[in-house]
């Protein structure tokens, strides 16, 4: 357990907590790529597994899909992508947006599958608009599933965009990538718990928000 | 091509202990989560602690996860045994979820029934909740296997080598090929691995072919 205890003195020393390499400052960055990944992926994933919820079709397509970007390793497409299009922001984001879409995309179908079909006859009956039905009714009503996706994709990227800090970016990553190039075990162990501590923060928000979207409770 | 058929004999070598690495983990964490998973379905409120665990261990980055337990277990650092505890650590955490999930799916009135029967705990489980949880069980186990294909790839970080290395020496090399071979054969690898999984879950649960061919 000594690598705890180093990895706590690293954390207490306050040199760690400012400047360039200091933690706030590698928080925001990591925090950055986080949510501009989020948000890219849920631009392509929500949309999509809505239409797909909705209207039913393509699910076996979503399905495949899903699970053949799950296969897609990470460090393959990073290093891909530093090939093609240089070092800089575009190879982890790329890298993170696929590792986020399916977990989005599961989320939006799942959730409007999961809205009682009588419920959305009904909302038709009384003369909603297709746009309506979905808006109103099925969105709303998905919601928790949809938040469960969102949720299980902040916090895959969050643990993931550790990776960026392997092609020089920087990041929480930073701390671990740094340490294992001179086997500095306090200082990864460091940089791993304000990670978990990070991911810990942002699924209990997520839990709160849940929470506050769940209908009748 | 060319350079995947010069190289076949390294990639063949790689892809196999890319395999054991990954196949070890999934079983072992499919064994491992089982019981818990039953746990947190037969008392509630300890199963949801269980669970919550089981997330935040999922949260811990895969590259300081595989550098810190060599220091715990005090094995050796280029050990392959460290990247099996690591993905069998991630393997269970995913599949606890999915092994509640599976056991919450039986209907308490079938337990009841088995248990009005006769059944012994043991047997009730054994033979009544475990086969009606496969569906959902087989569901996390595909799961579980694709991401652990894809998680293993970062072995070679640390010096333990699979087709991970091939994104590594591509990058050091700039040479693009060696990392698209490299993704192809992770995929195909998740793929046959995933298939595998489907095969024997049929197997075991012959009773679910009768429903769907009708």
């Amino acid at each position: 357990m000594s690598a705890f205890s180093g990895g706590f003195s690293w954390l207490a020393d306050g040199a760690h907590w400012h400047g360039e390499d200091g933690f706030p400052h590698r928080i925001a960055q990591h925090l950055g790529y986080t949510a501009l990944t989020v948000a890219i992926a849920a631009v392509i994933a929500i949309p999509l597994g809505l239409w797909i919820g909705h209207t039913g079709r393509l699910r076996g397509v979503a399905i495949a899909l899903t699970g053949a970007l799950r296969a897609l390793p990470t460090l393959g497409l990073l290093t891909l992508v530093v090939i093609w299009r240089g070092i800089g922001l575009t190879p982890p984001i790329v890298a993170l947006v696929v590792l986020a879409i399916p977990p989005l995309l599961a989320g939006a179908y799942a959730g409007l599958e999961a809205v009682d079909r009588a419920t959305i006859d009904a909302a038709r009956a009384i003369g909603m608009t297709e746009w309506q039905v979905l808006g109103k009714v099925e969105i709303p009503l998905a919601m928790p599933l949809i938040l469960g996706g969102l949720r299980a994709a902040v916090l895959q990227v969050v643990a993931t965009a550790t990776v960026a800090a392997y092609i020089g970016l920087g990041g929480l990553g930073r701390y671990v990538m740094d340490g294992l190039s001179v086997r500095d075990y306090p200082q990864m162990v460091a940089g791993s718990l304000v990670i978990v501590v990070l991911a810990l923060v942002l699924d209990g928000l997520f839990a709160v928000t849940q929470r506050a979207f769940s209908p009748q409770r | 091509m060319r350079w995947f058929l010069d190289n076949l004999p390294e990639i063949r070598g790689l892809a196999w202990r890319h395999l054991w690495l990954s196949v070890i983990p999934v079983v072992l964490g499919f064994v491992i989560a089982l019981p818990i998973g039953y746990a947190a379905k037969r008392w509630r409120l300890g199963g949801s602690t269980l669970v919550s665990i089981a997330s935040v261990v999922y949260t811990i980055p895969s590259i300081a996860l595989l550098v810190i337990i060599p220091g715990v277990l005090g094995t050796s650092f280029l050990d392959p045994s460290n990247v099996i505890v690591v993905l069998t650590l991630y393997a269970v955490a995913v599949m606890v979820r999915s092994a509640a999930d599976g056991f919450g799916s039986v209907s308490e009135a079938v337990v009841d029934a088995a248990r009005a029967s006769g059944y012994s705990a043991w047997q009730r489980v054994l033979q009544v909740e475990l086969p009606l949880a496969g569906p959902v069980l087989l569901a996390g186990v595909r799961v579980v296997s694709v991401s652990t294909v894809s998680l293993a790839t970062i072995s070679p970080l640390i010096g333990v080598s699979n087709l991970g290395s091939l994104f590594t020496q591509g990058f050091q090399r700039y040479f693009a090929t060696e990392i698209i071979i490299g993704v192809v054969c992770v995929v195909v690898l998740a793929l046959l691995l995933d298939l595998v999984w489907v095969l024997l879950g049929r197997a075991a649960m012959p009773w679910l072919r009768v429903r769907t061919t009708r």
